[in-house]
């Protein structure tokens, strides 16, 4: 049961789960290295939330398994080395922000001075030192968020799993709250995350777990995934300062589109492809004024890979 | 009404598809009037006969058929030996009295020595023997009862003695009778002898001259009532108390605070346990509050029982905190809870003797109650309060509560397994 630490933080292997005939889990694999950030995206039932459960130790595998460090957890195993953000906003409202903290430190083993030391940490940290000593129920949803991420934070883990962290709150705080997850990360801590915000995801995670049905459909950075799923073909969009020649064929691969103003093309391959079309345009004797590609971002490989927006 | 009928629809199967609501509307009232009814209707011929100790210190022919009267009034259940079944020793004074100390009987009655000569009925003599009904007050419907079928005896069982005692109350103020009419009621007094009925009409200033005496406590007036109030009510509000608190569960578990709370070193066992805890100092300080109060307004002897006390609201907060508990861990949601725990509690409360004691109940009631919490530490309060029992002799109630506790602690524990893992 000795822990590795130069092992592989976090390995799920396998991991399989069903509640009657529904897979919440059909043989989920990943892994987490040190001081990453890990987003795992998926519609909604997809089996983000049973994925972190398991790993918490809240869901009893069917099968597979979870290696924290080198070591293969059983559900009953102490996990002090994870921190579980829940979704919900799990912090008592009457206490005061200290308080919750203290409350939690002392659950999560963090006792006398190293637990003052730690609640000021926390405090510092997710910027509620002013608010320190009033009940949570007067904070606004961005200073709960912080709040009930700081509550798992205590007893310094080296793996924080975070169930949509940013659900429910401001720009402003969304943006406060990756500051957070970046000094953690700057820390050595690894963090697993699952959010709706593919943005965030695309701008903010090193890697990029997809899961659907229950199944990792795709992972790597959000380049590795452009690449493997929609390979180097882009949608293209053009502007032209006057409307196609009547008569005239449209350049090889696009259609005309509106009022002949608009000409769009799947291009396979970006470089050779868009030069060509434009080429082909000025010999028309038009201009191109706009272009717009499509095809690139993690929107288009989610669509590609789930066949459904992210919150259906 | 284009308008109306929706929303008649809408309520309507709202409350078809809500079964703590149906529960509430339909069941609750109607278990509810069968207790009542059941208890003060006494629409049952198994009602229990008041169970009474006669010592006979006079032993006299005139106290025999007193005796003998009262062992064939329907209402009554006679005993005049230490055991019921008629062996162990002839009561006495003290054993009468320690029969209703310790609630084998809620009243016995003692004829003295002296009772058989004459002045019983018509010419009282105050500084005569008076007849002593040594009553456990706190029941005070007995002591009445048999207070007034003595009244009744007295001039039914021996009609002889009566028309003796009559003419000389006649020659003392209306002149010697002739030889005639003294040899004719002398042959109606033979007649009487052997008849022993007959209807008498009490008037307030004639019968047998009867001192009630409250053995239980002497100088505290009424005090009976008002402890078994102070323990039936704080038990019933200890029961709601700790379903509500309980029920902190839920909320915790809404906001997914559970979810960290089990998540930590504490696991479910740990919280559950910290909950119990809490519940049962929250109900010790509660029913100490209400004794307290009891002592202050009305005179309740909290002082004078304070290890009793103790010892009762300590097994009764602890057994009632995991009840509690089990009421949250098996509901869905807090308006289930407060649904469950109302009908469930009150139920117990009627039935248990926490709205009306026990004793007015039948027999089969209060068999019944005894399945209840309630009933049990009731029991143990009036132990305390009222019968002055020893610490030893709540061992009975001491042992269900922490039996029940244990029981109501596993049953939580089993339920909240749906919380720990999926």
């Amino acid at each position: 049961m000795a822990t590795d630490a130069s092992a592989t933080p976090l390995r799920v292997e396998d991991a399989r789960k069903s509640y009657g005939k529904v897979a919440a889990l059909a043989g989920v694999s990943f892994d987490v290295r040190p001081g990453e950030l890990v987003g795992l995206l998926g519609p909604n039932g997809a089996g983000k939330t049973t994925a972190i459960r398991a790993i918490a130790g809240r869901v009893n595998l069917d099968a597979g398994h979870v290696h924290l460090f080198g070591r293969t957890l059983t559900p009953r195993d102490p996990r002090p080395e994870i921190g579980v953000v829940p979704q919900e906003l799990a912090v008592y409202p009457k206490l005061t922000a200290r308080e919750n903290l203290e409350v939690f430190g002392e659950l999560y083993g963090v006792s006398g001075a190293a637990l003052k030391t730690r609640v000021g940490w926390a405090l510092e940290w997710s910027d509620l030192k002013d608010r320190a000593n009033e009940p949570t129920v007067r904070f606004s949803g961005g200073m709960k968020r912080r709040l009930n991420i700081a509550c798992s934070l205590l007893h310094s883990p080296r793996i924080v799993l975070l169930d949509e962290p940013t659900v429910g709150v401001d720009p402003q705080s969304r943006e406060r709250i990756y500051e957070m997850l970046s000094a953690l990360q700057a820390s050595g801590v690894s963090v697993v995350l699952t959010t709706h915000h593919l943005e965030e995801a695309e701008s903010r995670c090193q890697r990029i777990l997809i899961i659907d049905h229950g199944r990792i459909v795709a992972s790597g950075t959000l380049d590795e995934l452009v690449r493997s799923t929609l390979g180097n073909q882009r949608s293209v969009h053009l502007v032209i300062d006057a409307p196609w020649p009547s008569g005239a064929a449209a350049p090889a691969g696009a259609r005309i589109e509106g009022d002949g103003r608009a000409l769009h093309a799947d291009l396979p391959d970006l470089g050779g492809s868009l030069t060509k079309l434009i080429d082909a345009i000025g010999l028309a004797g038009r201009r191109v004024i706009d272009v717009k590609l499509t095809g690139s971002t993690l929107h288009e490989v989610f669509i590609a890979l789930t066949g459904r927006e992210l919150r259906e | 009404m284009s308008v109306i009928r929706p929303l008649l629809r809408t309520a309507f199967l709202n409350v078809r598809r809500d079964r703590v609501v149906l529960a509430m509307v339909f069941v609750l009232p109607v278990m509810f009037f069968s207790i009542f009814a059941t208890v003060f209707g006494n629409q049952r011929d198994s009602t229990s006969k008041i169970q009474v100790a006669v010592a006979d210190l006079d032993q006299s022919d005139y106290s025999k058929k007193i005796v003998r009267a009262l062992a064939a009034e329907g209402g009554l259940k006679v005993r005049t030996t230490e055991k019921e079944d008629g062996t162990g020793a002839v009561l006495d004074y003290q054993l009468a009295e320690a029969l209703v100390k310790k609630g084998d009987v809620p009243v016995a009655v003692v004829l003295p020595k002296g009772y058989g000569t004459g002045g019983r009925l018509f010419a009282r003599d105050e500084s005569a023997p008076k007849v002593q009904l040594l009553a456990d007050v706190s029941d005070p419907i007995a002591p009445q009862m048999v207070q007034g079928l003595l009244q009744k005896v007295s001039f039914t069982a021996a009609p002889d003695i009566l028309a003796t005692e009559g003419m000389g109350m006649l020659e003392k103020y209306g002149g010697p009778l002739t030889t005639e009419q003294r040899n004719s009621m002398a042959d109606w007094q033979k007649q009487l002898a052997t008849q022993g009925s007959g209807a008498s009409e009490v008037v307030s200033n004639v019968g047998p001259a009867i001192e009630i005496v409250n053995v239980m406590q002497p100088g505290y007036g009424n005090v009976g009532i008002v402890s078994f109030y102070a323990a039936g009510i704080g038990v019933m509000f200890l029961l709601f108390s700790a379903s509500g608190a309980g029920g902190a569960l839920l909320d915790e578990e809404e906001s997914g605070t559970l979810g960290r709370l089990v998540g930590s070193r504490a696991g479910m066992g740990g919280v559950l346990i910290g909950k119990w805890l809490f519940i049962t100092l929250l109900g010790l300080l509660q029913l100490t509050v209400m004794f307290t109060w009891g002592m202050l307004v009305f005179n309740l002897p909290l002082l004078d029982h304070l290890p009793g006390f103790f010892v009762m609201s300590i097994v009764t907060s602890a057994a009632a905190a995991a009840f509690g508990l089990v009421l949250a861990t098996i509901s869905r949601s807090r308006a289930q809870l407060s649904g469950i725990s109302t009908i469930v509690i009150l139920a117990m409360s009627a039935v248990g003797g926490s709205m009306f004691p026990r004793f007015m109940m039948s027999e089969g009631m209060q068999k019944m109650g005894l399945v209840t919490f309630n009933a049990w530490a009731l029991d143990g309060y009036i132990k305390v309060f009222w019968r002055n029992l020893p610490l030893i002799d709540l061992w009975p109630q001491v042992t269900v509560l922490v039996l029940l506790c244990g029981a109501f602690l596993f049953t939580a524990r089993l339920a909240a397994r749906r919380w720990e893992t999926l």
